[in-house]
Parts: structure tokens; sequence; C-alpha cells
């Protein structure tokens, strides 16, 4: 009924997290000017959430409705921060505003 | 199967009276009813705030009641309405009744959880009473900062708290409904049979998900700035007070849409079935639906036009705030070509209906003159904002609900209303609605601002119409209270289809059996098959 | 018999598949809702750190990034267990199922510890906003904006650990009682989402407040 994932995934995954992890470390030490530090940051912790979305919760194996919803989740997150964000990155352009 | 005794058939409102059984229910029939004497109770607390507003406002000077108190009543009519009656009214009364019966299930996905909601509700309910008690808020239903967080006195906590678990009672209706109508619905029933009741409710579901949430922590950042005074929408210490506006109204828009599906979800059943007519245009209305959902997450800047919000952002706003009057007029236009040469009965559903449609479209259309930043700046905080949104809401939305309420009170009582008090009623509303808010459009372009207790004389005859308006209003309102309490006793009693309705909720007994239908129905036709005329349904 | 009981279908279920699917779409649905609770949180911080870069950095320097590593590794490490006994629910390996809960609630356990820590330590160094706070170097408020969406962010997101291991404490006593099976594996598996989505939420907290400077 349920998917069945073998458990030499799991320790597989794991590994890759925890050296996701030491290398976010390492990137910060080099103390990459911003944005570029950031970006890397949040790119690897992207790819790291996608593993655990991907092989820890199943949705690797799961509906395409369970797909939507984590879609759903992803965009909207997206969503608030950017509609937001282009209101403070806009002001102050034109003088007054 | 159940033995009916030889005397009364078992259904849901007979099979156990003690108090027990009521207050433990998992039925959700039975959980609708609960909701439904809650959201009354609230309805009429919100009402006697606006009656002594609207007495206030008949003459031009703050005499009856100071500028502080008149502060505290418009605040509480503000957050009692809309989120202790508009947000909850038709999802969980008609919603929680209904969406089972419509798909052919047994109950809800989980109905414990559905239980839980309710008492989450009334218990936010509690604290917004206690709140009220007190002494009430009086930073208006939108908390504002920095004044609701550095220096408004009063319950301003204890209130958005109560506002905060009712969020987590709203939460959990919907994802009862999501996860409902993905997974339950009977054989034959797919997507694109569903009735159009059950896609707004699914929409509406979407929006409540997707945004309550971002309420919770726009006032739970309210409370912790109150309490602890640390910056965080305090432009002294680096804060933005308009951080607070982006988070609350990015639900708070959505939360419009959250109001206003479901009633147009009832009025599309009201349409097709006294029509007698096939709706027009089914796949438009079903997936503007899901339209007005997403579209409605993208305008919120439209109410912070003069907050010193980006120009360019406003711009974005106001773009998308037109796109998204589409799906709306959308449904305008398919239910008026379903009403075309339909054979059409004019019973007291049917004037809700009507009424919901001329009222909607006035509120949409002014929602656009809004849109127009040019425009807004001039309208903004003054009663054109006002009308316009208690066009939507209460002509629109309240209007919606009580053409709901009487469509389905046979089933929910397996009684009969009295039609001729019922077609009065809805008379009275609409005619009172009109005189109470259409007054409200010319005194907001003239610029009489909203939240203002006193006004310049030459404003006083629109006051006086809007506030005659409110009396014959209030009748429209408290005689369903009172000939739909008798009913229950004295009215007729009504067959499993009064209306001759298609729709699986018409295929079981008024009121229906506990467990809905005898036997899981089959769904193979399309949906409002009025013209073939034939069983929409058979129980197979 | 318990295992029958608990197994059985619940009465507005058709079928144990339907069952199934409808908790794992309602646990889905239930982190969209957290998604965006946290989500506010991110967009307040990123209002705010978009707006004061040195601020943000000077604050992110008083904490602890190897904490902060370390309280990472933990979390991924209680996700792999508590991947490990959905697996021994899933295959009906009772004990191993306990014992994997119990070992991610420990890890749970260390986490909040540390954390405990850290935040002791804050109040111990007078930076906690609005409780405890004098701060005498450059960006004050700035400083203390960071500090303050710290606390709430961490806070927030302990607050979800402590639920998390209620709810696991609940699970091992249901698994110690052989109420899961093969046939019936579905509240670990969904308590398992939960607590997946907290880790990742600590995923782009760690980055975001520890590794700034």
């Amino acid at each position: 009924m349920a998917d069945i994932v073998p458990p030499r995934i799991y320790y597989r995954v794991y590994v890759t997290l925890l050296a996701a992890t030491l290398l976010t470390w390492g990137v910060s030490r080099l103390h990459l000017e911003s944005p570029l530090g950031v970006m890397v940051a949040l790119t690897i912790a992207m790819a790291k959430a996608v593993l655990v979305v991907l092989f820890f919760m199943h949705v690797r194996y799961s509906s395409w409705l369970t797909w939507v919803f984590v879609g759903a989740g992803i965009a909207w997150m997206g969503h608030i921060l950017i509609l937001t964000m282009s209101d403070y990155l806009t002001r102050g352009i034109v003088a007054g505003w | 199967m159940e033995t009916a005794p030889a005397t009364r058939r078992e259904h849901y409102l007979n099979v156990n009276y003690s108090p027990t059984s009521w207050l433990l229910t998992t039925d959700h029939k039975r959980i609708a009813l609960l909701y439904l004497i809650s959201i009354t109770f609230f309805f009429f607390v919100g009402g006697a705030a606006a009656t002594v507003l609207r007495l206030e406002l008949m003459t031009p000077q703050g005499d009856l009641v100071q500028s502080e108190t008149y502060n505290i009543l418009f605040t509480m009519h503000g957050i009692i309405m809309i989120f202790f009656f508009l947000i909850p009214s038709i999802p969980a009364v008609l919603g929680n009744f209904l969406v089972p019966l419509m798909i052919g299930a047994r109950d809800l996905a989980f109905p414990r959880l559905n239980l839980l909601s309710w008492y989450v509700f009334n218990l936010g309910g509690l604290c917004t009473i206690i709140a009220i008690a007190g002494g009430g808020v009086d930073t208006g239903w939108t908390f504002y900062t920095p004044y609701s967080t550095t220096y408004a006195n009063g319950y301003v906590i204890l209130t958005a708290l109560g506002v905060f678990i009712a969020g987590f009672s709203s939460i959990l209706t919907a994802l009862n409904f999501i996860v409902t109508i993905h997974t339950m619905r009977a054989p034959g029933l797919t997507w694109f049979r569903l009735p159009l009741f059950i896609w707004a409710h699914y929409a509406t579901s979407i929006i409540i998900i997707l945004g309550t949430p971002v309420l919770a922590i726009a006032i739970a950042l309210v409370a912790v700035e109150r309490l602890f005074h640390v910056g965080i929408f305090d432009p002294a210490l680096g804060g933005d007070p308009v951080l607070f506006q982006h988070l609350f109204w990015f639900y708070s828009h959505p939360a419009v849409y959250i109001m206003v599906l479901p009633s147009m979800g009832v009025v599309s059943e009201l349409i097709t079935c006294f029509a007698r007519k096939r709706i027009f245009g089914y796949t438009f209305i079903a997936l503007s639906s899901i339209a007005i959902a997403v579209l409605g997450f993208f305008v919120w800047g439209h109410h912070m036009f003069v907050s010193s919000q980006s120009v360019y952002a406003s711009m974005v706003f106001s773009f998308l705030s037109m796109l998204v009057a589409i799906p709306s007029a959308v449904k305008v236009f398919n239910w008026t070509a379903t009403l075309y040469k339909g054979s059409i009965a004019y019973d007291a559903p049917l004037l809700y209906a009507l009424g919901f449609i001329g009222l909607f479209t006035i509120g949409g259309l002014t929602g656009l003159f809004l849109a127009a930043l040019a425009i807004d700046v001039h309208v903004h905080d003054t009663y054109f904002v006002v009308a316009h949104f208690h066009y939507i809401m209460v002509g629109g939305t309240v209007m919606g609900y009580l053409g709901g309420i009487h469509y389905w009170w046979p089933k929910i009582s397996g009684r009969l209303y009295p039609e001729g008090w019922a077609k009065f009623a809805a008379l009275m509303v609409f005619v009172g609605f009109n005189l109470t808010f259409f007054p409200q459009f010319v005194l907001g372009y003239l610029g009489m601002p909203r939240r203002y207790h006193a006004y310049p004389d030459e404003f006083q005859v629109l006051h006086v119409m809007s506030s005659a308006g409110a009396s014959i209003l209030a009748v429209g309102y408290l005689v369903p209270l009172v000939y739909l309490l008798w009913s229950l006793r004295y009215g007729a009693l009504a067959g499993p289809n009064p209306w001759g309705a298609t729709g699986l909720e018409w295929q079981t007994p008024s009121p229906p059996p506990t467990d809905n239908f005898a036997a899981t129905p089959v769904v193979t036709q399309p949906p409002y098959a009025y013209d073939t005329q034939e069983e929409a349904t058979h129980v197979g | 018999m318990l295992a029958e009981r608990r197994s059985a279908l619940a009465h507005q279920f058709d079928d144990p598949a339907q069952q199934h699917e409808a908790s794992s779409l309602g646990m889905w649905a239930f982190l969209l809702t957290e998604i965006m609770l946290f989500g506010g949180l991110f967009v307040g911080y990123t209002v705010y750190r978009t707006a004061y870069p040195a601020g943000f950095i000077a604050g992110s320097q008083h904490l602890d990034v190897l904490l902060g590593t370390l309280n990472t590794a933990i979390l991924i490490s209680s996700s792999l267990t508590m991947a490990l006994s959905v697996h021994a629910a899933q295959v009906g390996h009772r004990q191993l199922l306990i014992r994997f809960l119990l070992l991610t609630m420990l890890l749970g356990l260390v986490f909040l510890g540390i954390k405990g820590y850290e935040y002791w330590h804050k109040y111990h160094e007078s930076l906690v906003p609005g409780i405890r706070f004098s701060y005498d170097g450059p960006y004050q408020s700035q400083v203390q904006l960071f500090l303050v969406f710290y606390f709430l962010m961490t806070g927030l997101h302990a607050l979800h650990m402590v639920i998390g291991l209620g709810l696991l404490a609940i699970l091992a006593v249901l698994a110690w009682r052989g109420v899961f099976s093969p046939a019936y594996s579905t509240p670990v598996e969904i308590i398992g989402l939960y607590w997946h989505f907290v880790d990742i939420v600590w995923i782009f907290l760690y980055p975001l407040l520890y590794l700034l400077g």
C-alpha cells in the first residue's frame, strides 16, 4: 500500500546531507561577498531540502497530487517573498517615492 | 439499513437528543448546526455594534458616544463580522452540512477535526468577547502599526489572540474540505461533474490554507512588539510599519475571496435550480473559482497605495487588481445567460440570488474604481471604500448565505419555511441594504472619511438615509430568525426534494439519516441535468 | 487484537487505501500552512536583512557557528532515524521501530538542549531583546532586530520540535503496544512528514542566521 524505500537510500541521502552541511559551513568561511555568499548558501540549503523532500518524505515515490501540494507550497513561499520585496527594492527609485 | 420505527423515521436530528450527543458529535450535519448557532450569535453582536454606529451617525456632532468609544465600536464591528461571521458562515454551516452530501460521502475525511474546529472557533470567540467586555480595542479591524503596537490602549493582544485562534479553526475546516473533495467522491463523480458549490469551497479552502498562517504571523508580531518593544514595526528602532501591512493584507485580501467565493457557489446552485436550466458555462464558472483564488493572492498592495509603498509596486498591484475582476465577471455573465430563457420561479432563494448578482456587480465595479491608483488616492479611507466592501460582503456574501439557508432549509430541518414571509424578508433586506449603503458611495466621493463619528453638516441627509436603511435592514434580518425557528415546530414537512433540484443531496430524505445515504450513490450524469428531466443519479 | 482494532477502517472511509491517502494528503495540507507560517517570518527577515546588511552580519557574529553546525548535523541525523523508523513500521519490525523512534526523540532532545544552552548564553550576555538587552557596539537597533528574528524563528522552530517530541512519544507508546504493522503504519509515516518538515525549516535557518559573518 505505502511506498517502502530501502534503507540504503536513506543512508546515502544522509551522508550527502552531512557533506552539504559541511560544504555550507566551509563556503561561509571564505567570506564571499554578498550577494554571492548568500546565494551559494541558499542554493545548498535548497538542494538539501530537495533531498529531504524527495527521499525522506517519499515524494519521489508519491502521487502527482502530492507533487502539486509540494509545488504549491514552494510557489507560494516564493510568491510572498518576491512580491513583498518588489515593494522594498523599488522604493526610492523615483524621488519622493 | 435501519428499520424505520412505525411512527417516525430515524435521522441525524432525532437519533439522539442528549446534550453530549450534540457537544461530542462527529456528524458533519450536527457540527454545521452548532456552527449555525455560534455564527448567528456573533452576527447579532456585530450587528449591535453597527446599530450604535448608525445611531451616532444620524447627527453631525459626536453626541451619542465619545470618539474613543466610537473607535472601539467600529473595530469590534469589523473584527466580529469578518472573523467570526463572514469567514466561517457559508463554509462552516452550509459547507460542513453539504460537502459530504453533495459528493455522496458518509462524512468528511476527518470528523473529529471538524468538531475540534468548532470548539477552537468558540475559544477564539470567547477571547474576543472577553476583550469586548473588558473595554475592547480601538485600532480598527486592520490593527495597523505603530498604533496597535505602541500607542493603543485596550485589549489588543487578547483580541489578536482571539483572531489567531479562530484562524486555526478556519484552517481545520479547509483542510477537511480539500482532503474530502480529493479522496471521497462517489463512484462516477469526476471533477467536472461536481456541483459548483463544491468547486467554490475547494477554491476557498486553498485560500485559507495558503493565506491564514501569514495573518497568524502578522498578529503574533504585533503581540511581540507590543509586549517587548523591540522595533519590529517601530521606525525609531529601524522597523517598518508597512511590513505589518504587507503581512496583514497578504491574507486579508484573499480573505475577501474566502468570504465571497462560497456565496458565489451558493448562487450558482440557486440560479440553475430556479431557472430550471442547466447552468451556462459550467467549466468556466468552475475554473473561475480557482482563478479567483490564485489571482486573489497577487493584489494585496491595492490596500496600500497611500502607505508609502513604492509606486512601481503599486502600479503592478493596480494592474493585477483589474485582472482579478475578470473571473468574477465571467460568473456574472454566465449566471445571466443561465437565467435567459429559463423557466424562472421567484421563490425566496432566487430573490436572494438575484439580489446577489446585482449588488455584487455594483460592488465589483466600484472595486475597479478603487483599483485605479489615481481614483484610490482620492477615495482611500472614505465612505466610498466602506460602501464598496459592504456591497460585496453584505449585498453579496450575506445575500448568498441567506439564500442558501432558505434553499437548503428543508434538507437541514425537514421543514418548509413560510414562503410569503421569506419573500417579504428578502425584499426588506434588498431595500434596506441599498438605502443603507448607496448613499455611502456619494458620501465617500464627497469626502466623508471613514471611522469618523462626527462630520460636517452637509453630510447629514445622506447619513440619515443610511441609518434609516439600516433600520429596515435590521428588520429584514430579524424576520427570518423568527420564522425559521417557527418552522422547526410548525412548518410543513418537507420531502426529499421540494425544489425538484438535481444534486446528490436531494436524493436522500429530509432530514438525512446520520450516514447520509442508504447506499453510496453512483453518478452517471453531468451536473444540473434539468433539461433532460430524468433522474440525475441512481442509487446503486 | 489492539492492532486489529487500530487498523480498522474509520466509518467514513470505503477502504484502507482511501484512508491512507486521505491521512497523507491531510498532513501535506497542514504542512502547507506551516510553510506559510514560517514564511511570514522569513519575509520579515528578508526585508530587514536587505535593509541592514551590515547590521545583520554584526548580529550574526554573536551566534556560535559551531553549535549551530552541530545542531544541523543532529537534526539531519534525527531525520535519518525518523525515516528508518517509518521503514521499520512498514516492514513490521516492532523492536527496530521503537528503537528508532526513541533515537529520534533523543536526538531531538539533544538539539533542544543545545538550543536551550544557546538561549541561556544569550541571556547571560544580555543579548535577549525586550527581556535583557544591553549592547554597545555599532548598529545597535539593527543587531537587536537580527536577534529578534533569531529568537522568533528559532523559538517557533523549537516549539514545533517540542510538539514533535510529544507526537513521537505517543507513537513510541503505540508502537510498544503493537498497534503498528505493515497493514497500518500511517501515523508513523505522517508524523515522519511533520518531523522532516521541521528539519527542512532548520536547514534554511542555519545559513540565514548563523553563517552571515
